[in-house]
């Protein structure tokens, strides 16, 4: 019961907060945590609960975000045309890559990721049909509602976070499903799961198709907010280690680390930028570079694990009880 | 844009016939393999006993480049002494990094080990961008002889140089591993760390030691490249991966699958180089990785 009653006053506070805080600069803040928290849950689904963690995530990102540019750019269409598009593209993409990776250890399905991501990229840099190195812009002038261009923030801060509910919803799902129970019983021993039936290799497929769906989701998004997409936004190694990072610093693995996670370092960088100027773009990454580098050598788990944990230690529960309703 | 890795093999003031260039071109690849084959040596050391892949490792030959050019800009000193100094820093970086991170997280989940190598390379690069900022360094043409001909093949002489160097090293390491009592050691921790122990080797030093030896020769080669190749924070990122390509065809753990995989790797991104053209090298040096992925992820000469 005291669960519900936090949720939903979680929840009332997200929906009031643009409202509240309502500067153009709050509401953009606000819109951008919610659109790295997507992506960063979609990569919570194949890198948190089955354990194969993904560093060429933004193929995926890129992938929607060209498909809905390109809708537009091409045939003149609604960028909202170019979702179910690069949704199959990156469904596509990731079985080609998952189906050799995911028999093998762990470390192949990571370097496979980052090589697929660099030659998408190249391959993508020297398309002329896909912009090159400059990229695919969006309409400038909206033509009706259905080009999703608007100039305050607000619209997009509620259409993602409707989509960030939709994304958690499905998450939750499959967590519940017997999928959920596969991954968990694959990440705690492989060999184990194996032994028992669960089809180890085909469960983690699963969840990747899924995870790249969602991801190619988030990167449409993107590039509808942005008006356009190129090289270094859509397809950047960068873009990945954000996602990776919101994910594993809020808690891989669990249904609101990724919010979490996002919740602190979209500020947070937002702040460097602003505070550093150009320099900062560097400084940025050192800093999360020496983040990741902590949280993999002291808290694995992330900052929700941490707080599951003094939470239940201070209420004398088993801290397990949490991570495994999963959440 | 990409630094151009096969940069001038002196096509351009070629003279000869079609099959006179394409034996330039391919002991151009020969030369850049060595190099390749040096610093996938250390990663393949590092993953056969510990199996832990460094996803930081591109960014120690990063590393090694910019020691080189350090070392040039205060001392004017060319590769002599680049080269062993870059060798010194990186391997004293690897123990520190082994006793800092990579003793804890071994044991840990497998998203903590490719997280916490990651982060660090990170770290690394966009330490190096900040300081250094992004723009592309290189260090004076002739810092190493220049060109000359041997039997009718012009050649720079610091390609040469790296190429010669870099396999005499890779060869070294093989030979300490096979040979020598320390080698022995080390393969015996790789095949069971608690026998090993109980026979009186303790695992800890072995694996730091690997850990420098590791990074030693990674930086080597960073210095080594570093005479005929452009310098820039997010070179680590390219050559990491042709990293993992020269492991995975060699096979992971085998230092002489990473020196036959690398000069084939070598021969193959000059030859693309040549006959598609530059752009497209990378590509086709990835899009060879995922074949093997596909078809023979145990590489050419490992054993699953």
């Amino acid at each position: 019961m005291r669960r519900w009653l936090w949720l939903s006053v979680a929840l009332a506070l997200v929906v009031a907060y643009p409202l509240v805080l309502s500067t153009p600069f709050q509401q953009r803040l606000g819109a951008l945590v919610l659109l790295y928290a997507i992506a960063a849950s979609a990569w919570n689904v194949v890198g948190g609960y089955a354990g194969q963690v993904s560093v060429g995530h933004v193929v995926f990102f890129g992938c929607g975000a060209y498909a809905a540019m390109g809708a537009y750019a091409h045939f003149g269409l609604s960028p909202l045309v170019g979702i179910p598009v690069g949704i199959v593209v990156s469904v596509a993409i990731s079985a080609v890559v998952g189906v050799p990776t995911l028999r093998l250890s762990g470390h192949y399905f990571s370097m496979a990721t980052i090589a697929v991501a660099e030659l998408v990229r190249l391959i993508v840099t020297n398309t002329d049909y896909l912009g090159a190195a400059v990229g695919l812009s969006g309409p400038t002038v909206p033509r009706n509602v259905f080009d999703l261009s608007f100039i305050s923030a607000l619209p997009y801060y509620y259409l993602f976070l409707t989509i960030l509910a939709i994304t958690l919803g499905i998450t939750w799902w499959m967590v519940n499903s017997r999928m959920g129970f596969y991954l968990r019983a694959i990440r705690d021993s492989e060999r184990a799961a194996r032994s028992l039936g669960a089809p180890a290799s085909r469960t983690k497929l699963y969840a990747f198709m899924l995870s790249a769906g969602l991801t190619s989701v988030a990167g449409a998004l993107y590039a509808m907010m942005f008006g356009f997409v190129d090289p270094e936004s859509g397809l950047g190694i960068l873009i990945s280690v954000k996602i990776l990072i919101m994910a594993a610093l809020g808690g891989a693995g669990l249904l609101f680390g990724p919010l979490v996670g996002a919740a602190i370092l979209v500020p947070l960088e937002e702040i460097s930028n602003n505070l550093l100027g150009g320099k900062g773009a560097g400084l940025t990454f050192v800093l999360y570079g020496a983040m990741i580098v902590l949280i993999a050598r002291f808290q694995p788990g992330g900052i929700l694990t941490l707080i599951n944990r003094v939470w239940a230690k201070r209420n004398g529960r088993m801290p397990k009880t949490e991570a495994a309703r999963g959440a | 844009m990409r630094p151009n890795l096969i940069g001038r093999v002196a096509i351009e003031k070629n003279h000869g016939t079609m099959s006179s260039i394409l034996v330039q071109v391919i002991v151009g690849g020969l030369l850049l393999g060595a190099v390749y084959a040096l610093f996938s040596s250390g990663l393949t050391l590092v993953w056969g006993m510990m199996n832990i892949v460094n996803f930081a490792h591109g960014d120690f030959v990063m590393l090694g480049m910019y020691v080189a050019f350090v070392v040039w800009t205060l001392f004017g000193a060319g590769p002599w002494a680049g080269a062993p100094i870059a060798a010194l820093v990186l391997a004293t970086l690897g123990v520190v990094v082994y006793f800092g991170l990579i003793r804890d997280i071994m044991k840990g989940p497998m998203l903590a080990q490719i997280l916490g190598t990651f982060g660090l390379a990170l770290l690394l690069r966009y330490s190096v961008f900040w300081w250094f900022g992004a723009n592309f360094l290189s260090l004076p043409e002739n810092l190493v002889g220049g060109t000359f001909d041997i039997v009718g093949l012009r050649i720079q002489a610091s390609r040469l140089l790296a190429g010669v160097v870099a396999l005499l090293v890779t060869l070294g390491l093989h030979l300490l591993l096979t040979r020598t009592s320390l080698g022995s050691k080390m393969l015996a921790v790789a095949e069971d760390s608690t026998a090993a122990q109980l026979m009186g080797i303790r695992p800890d030093t072995m694996q730091a030691i690997a850990w420098a030896i590791a990074a030693g020769a990674t930086g080597l080669a960073g210095a080594l490249i570093a005479t005929f190749f452009y310098i820039v924070p997010t070179v680590g990122e390219t050559l990491g991966i042709v990293a993992f390509v020269t492991v995975s065809l060699g096979g992971f753990g085998s230092v002489p699958g990473a020196l036959v995989a690398g000069l084939l790797i070598g021969v193959i991104e000059s030859l693309s180089a040549y006959l598609i053209g530059a752009v497209y090298k990378d590509m086709v040096v990835y899009s060879l990785f995922l074949g093997f992925l596909w078809f023979r992820p145990q590489g050419l000469m490992g054993k699953m």
